[in-house]
């Protein structure tokens, strides 16, 4: 951690308004000049739960958590269960706080409500407040909410005391309160804001922590957003107008915004009553002439399986996403993982192609998901697009321009019925659909009610109209004809040249590999690593398949060893890497995390510098090293 | 201009104008109840003055999937249970095509249940025929979900201990807006019925019996039939829910004791179908969004400009 920026947590029950408090928290610091970056850890239950978002602050741009934080506020959990001696969960009510402290940095401040949490409740807190120096504020923002309005404004009584203490100017986080609350909510809020405000001037002194908000400013105007908003927005850029799916954390939150936006587009959106049907239905849209997607997280994804093959043996183009979370099976649904990787590449049965991105941050997540849709619809291919409940949701400032692009809703190969007027076809006046020698391996296809191009779409191997046929001659010029597609988008993406991300010095001596959300992450440890007098470089790759084999071999060639970091047991990425490549397995080595959360900048450090550098063990439990094949 | 201008051309059209040139002849068993729908359907095209071109045919796997091989017209040949998903998403994508999706009973009752139930409910402008023969054909003569209790396959050595779904009921009580059942054996009463139920706005659902003589020769050929709405021996009325209800679970009882009742079950006329229902809470446009894409005129709405506004 750095000395010039806030790593504030705001801690409490799961129905609190702590993920609305934060973001509301994040984009006014965004609009006061300053870099966020959110990081949510939630549970997956009903009511009540530790919950909490961290929202880290800084003058220069952050694309990770932390490591640790330095700003608790602590509130209270609504919906705890009543203390009981002999249950697993312990005391719930004072988990805001309790379950916090071991991630607290030394020197780092405890706001907690008073009116709700009791420090008595926790074994050693003084002590531990007194090892680590930590400032503690100890306000009953519940009692402050109730005088003034409701309780639910404790959050807005906590964010005044953050205030205070940190140094953010009152107006800074009034002047979006006031632009998001209608006035009759926003009076009190504002009571309950000064009131707040005033306590900590009033009774604490005003120099005590280290702890403040950096200056900032930005040079150009800033959005607020989350790996799925920009799925969603690469998606409707695209020209998408359906959309069909069935809930499923953690994609729900792409569903529910194209849910939300289409029909202001004149799209449509289908809640379905399964994920087989959801895919089905984005194939027959997209069958019928318009862009369509579906997607699902790992359980819902594994129901599209058939549909998926379908869209491969029709050539049907479709876009498929996948949210990650821990598995196997219901697993831990509100927690992050990268373990649906082998899945998501060679789910449904016979020799699949099919093209699969992995976007680190919501940069990348709009313009692969405009990629996914591009070569979709030109090469009559499923596109996947693959993510996880980490940089689906975190939420983090960029500019604007980015989105400022031109729409494109192409249909890609597709006749008009002006070309198939002299399109070829089959003797009894089926269009040749799906013929044998075309450029690419892409033929153009017919939409249902054009004249002169009707045709069958059937998941049976089929001649050139799309009649059912087991001739071997056939068969071979058809699955040939279908692979070709992958070596044609393969030159493709390599011409495009910027969908995978190089960073650090070029002559680096040690190389760290990785796929998706772990990126930004692993760029800060690059960072300090290479300060820390190191020579490290890294390799995010976003193109899963087809796999850039030669830019990951160029990189892998230059230096003596690299470390591939994922967030899966099993080393799916370094395993698909050396499959790839055929080789290296004496080069490969992995740092795997699977534990629920996220890397922290720290640990890939740590794991870099204990295990490739000093070739020693791991100091702690949270992550794993893998050696390499050599080793 | 529409960029599909097959769709509704109503010219005259011959009923052998929608047998494919390449595949003129099914690969059907000899005496099949699926001949029987092939013929319906052709006949109910030709009636209703259908472009081969504005017709989707979706069908799911088994002997009944591969209608569309032998049906000309733009066909999907889908996976097994899956035929409605993909033809209910075309109709909305074009609701200027005359879709129809056809399975077997282990298709549509079966794997593809789920689906059934929930397009019914929902009632798509849609038309679905299930040829119901009461087996497995295609895998050779497995015991299926309208098979009797008691029915002895290779995989039911000792007789099914299961009770027959009911297919009429459920549909009806799923949602369907026009429900009827016809047999093979009866082909004008079929293509009559395939030709309402295609005209029908919202889901239309045929029970076709349709008898498998190679793996089903112990069931009925479904002979001599009786229709319900003709005969004076049934006195109902099909706009009536519960009258409906009542005729219906008659004629599922008396099918296992060798009478074969068919006819027009329910109708019902007034209930908006999805699309309509869709559209009024304004979540599907005016225009058939399929054309969309054709109309270089139309300026596509650009995330920019409409939606980046609550992220500043």
């Amino acid at each position: 951690m750095t000395d010039d920026e806030l790593i504030w947590r705001i801690a409490g029950g799961s129905g609190d308004g702590i993920a609305s408090t934060s973001q509301n928290f994040a984009k006014a610091l965004m609009r006061a000049g300053l870099h966020v970056f959110t990081h949510r850890h939630y549970p997956s239950r009903i009511r009540g739960g530790h919950t909490y978002t961290e929202v880290r602050v800084s003058a220069d741009n952050v694309k990770s958590r932390g490591d640790g934080y330095n700003f608790l506020l602590a509130l209270g959990d609504s919906f705890a269960r009543n203390p009981q001696e002999n249950a697993y969960y312990g005391n719930e009510e004072v988990k805001p706080l309790s379950e916090n402290l071991d991630e607290l940095n030394e020197g780092g401040v405890i706001v907690y409500d008073s009116g709700l949490l009791d420090t008595d409740d926790i074994p050693n807190f003084d002590e531990r407040v007194e090892e680590n120096g930590w400032h503690v504020y100890d306000i009953d923002l519940r009692t402050i909410a109730r005088e003034h309005g409701r309780e639910v404004m404790r959050n807005t009584a906590g964010v005044a005391v953050t205030c205070a203490i940190a140094g953010i100017e009152p107006e800074v986080i009034k002047s979006l309160m006031d632009d998001t609350m209608p006035e009759k909510i926003f009076e009190p809020n504002m009571a309950v804001f000064d009131d707040a405000y005033e306590t900590v001037l009033e009774e604490y002194d005003a120099d005590a922590p280290d702890v403040s908000v950096p200056e900032g400013e930005h040079d150009e105007e800033q959005v607020l957003i989350s790996g799925s908003d920009a799925i969603a927005y690469g998606a409707l850029d695209e020209g998408c107008r359906f959309i069909a799916g069935y809930p499923m954390t953690p994609w729900t939150e792409v569903f529910t915004i194209m849910s939300q936006n289409l029909p202001e587009v004149g799209g449509i959106s289908e809640q379905v009553e399964d994920e087989i049907a959801a895919a089905a239905l984005a194939l027959g849209a997209s069958h019928a002439g318009v862009k369509a997607m579906s997607g699902s997280s790992g359980g819902g994804f594994a129901l599209m399986s058939e549909p998926l093959g379908l869209a491969e043996m029709t050539e049907t183009p479709v876009v498929l996403v996948e949210a990650m979370r821990a598995g196997p099976s219901t697993g831990m649904p509100t927690k992050p993982e990268q373990a649906d990787l082998e899945h998501v590449l060679y789910t449904s049965q016979g020799d699949s192609h099919r093209v699969v991105f992995a976007p680190s941050d919501a940069v990348e997540a709009y313009k692969q998901t405009r990629r996914a849709f591009q070569i979709a619809y030109e090469y009559q291919i499923p596109s996947i697009v693959l993510y996880d409940q980490k940089n689906g949701g975190e939420l983090q400032n960029v500019p604007a321009s980015v989105f400022d692009e031109e729409p494109n809703a192409d249909l890609g190969s597709v006749i008009t019925e002006e070309e198939l007027v002299d399109a070829p076809h089959d003797p009894s006046g089926k269009y040749n659909r799906f013929q044998h020698d075309v450029e690419d391996g892409v033929s153009p296809r017919s939409i249902p009610g054009q004249k002169g191009g009707r045709y069958l779409a059937t998941g049976n191997e089929h001649m050139p109209a799309g009649h059912i046929a087991e001739d071997p001659d056939n068969r071979v010029n058809q699955v040939d004809r279908r692979m070709e597609k992958m070596e044609a988008i393969r030159a493709d993406l390599d011409a495009d040249e910027e969908t995978n991300t190089h960073y650090g010095p070029e002559e680096a001596e040690y190389g760290i590999m990785t796929f998706g959300s772990q990126q930004g992450t692993v760029e800060e440890a690059v960072d300090r690593l290479n300060d820390d007098g190191h020579s490290v470089k890294m390799l995010g790759v976003s193109e899963m398949a087809p796999y850039p084999v030669e830019e990951v071999t160029e990189f892998v060639e230059s230096v003596d060893e690299v470390l591939v970091v994922e967030m899966n047991a099993s080393a799916q990425f370094r395993g698909l890497t050396q499959k790839e490549l055929g080789r290296y397995g004496e080069k490969l080595s992995s740092l795997l995390k699977y534990n629920g959360n996220p890397f922290e900048p720290a640990e890939i450090v740590d794991g870099f510098v204990t295990s490739i550098v000093e070739d020693g063990t791991l100091p702690g439990h949270e992550t794993k090293f893998v050696p390499a094949a050599s080793d | 201009m529409s960029a599909f201008s097959a769709i509704g051309e109503h010219a005259e059209h011959d009923r052998n104008e929608y047998t494919p040139g390449l595949e003129p002849q099914p690969t059907w068993c000899p005496g099949c109840g699926d001949f029987g729908v092939l013929k319906a359907l052709k006949g109910a095209a030709a009636e209703l003055g259908l472009s081969p071109e504005e017709m989707l045919v979706s069908t799911g796997i088994g002997c009944s999937g591969k209608l569309n091989s032998y049906f000309d017209s733009y066909g999907f040949h889908t996976i097994h249970g899956r035929s409605l998903p993909i033809a209910r998403a075309a109709k909305l994508a074009n609701p200027g095509l005359t879709v129809v999706a056809a399975g077997g009973d282990g298709d549509g009752y079966g794997i593809g249940g789920n689906h059934f139930m929930h397009t019914a409910r929902e009632n798509h402008d849609i038309t679905y025929i299930v040829f119901n023969n009461e087996i497995f054909g295609l895998t050779k003569g497995q015991t299926s979900p309208t098979s009797p209790k008691g029915h002895k396959s290779k995989t039911q050595p000792h007789g099914s201990a299961k009770d027959p779904i009911r297919p009429l009921s459920m549909s009806l009580n799923a949602g369907a807006s026009y429900v009827a059942r016809t047999a093979a054996v009866n082909p004008n009463q079929a293509k009559d019925i395939i030709v309402e139920a295609i005209e029908h706005d919202g889901f239309s659902h045929v029970d076709f019996l349709t008898q498998c003589p190679t793996w089903n020769k112990d069931a009925k050929q479904y002979v001599p039939y009786i229709d319900v709405n003709e005969s004076d021996d049934y006195e109902f009325d099909n706009t009536d829910r519960s009258e409906a209800s009542e005729m219906m679970f008659e004629t599922e009882n008396v099918l296992h004791e060798g009478t074969v009742l068919t006819g027009r079950y329910y109708v019902d006329e007034d209930r908006p179908s999805y699309q309509q229902e869709k559209q009024r809470i304004g979540e599907i446009p005016e225009e058939p969004l399929a054309e969309r894409y054709f109309d270089d005129d139309y300026e596509w709405e650009r995330v920019y400009d409409t939606f980046l506004d609550k992220h500043k």
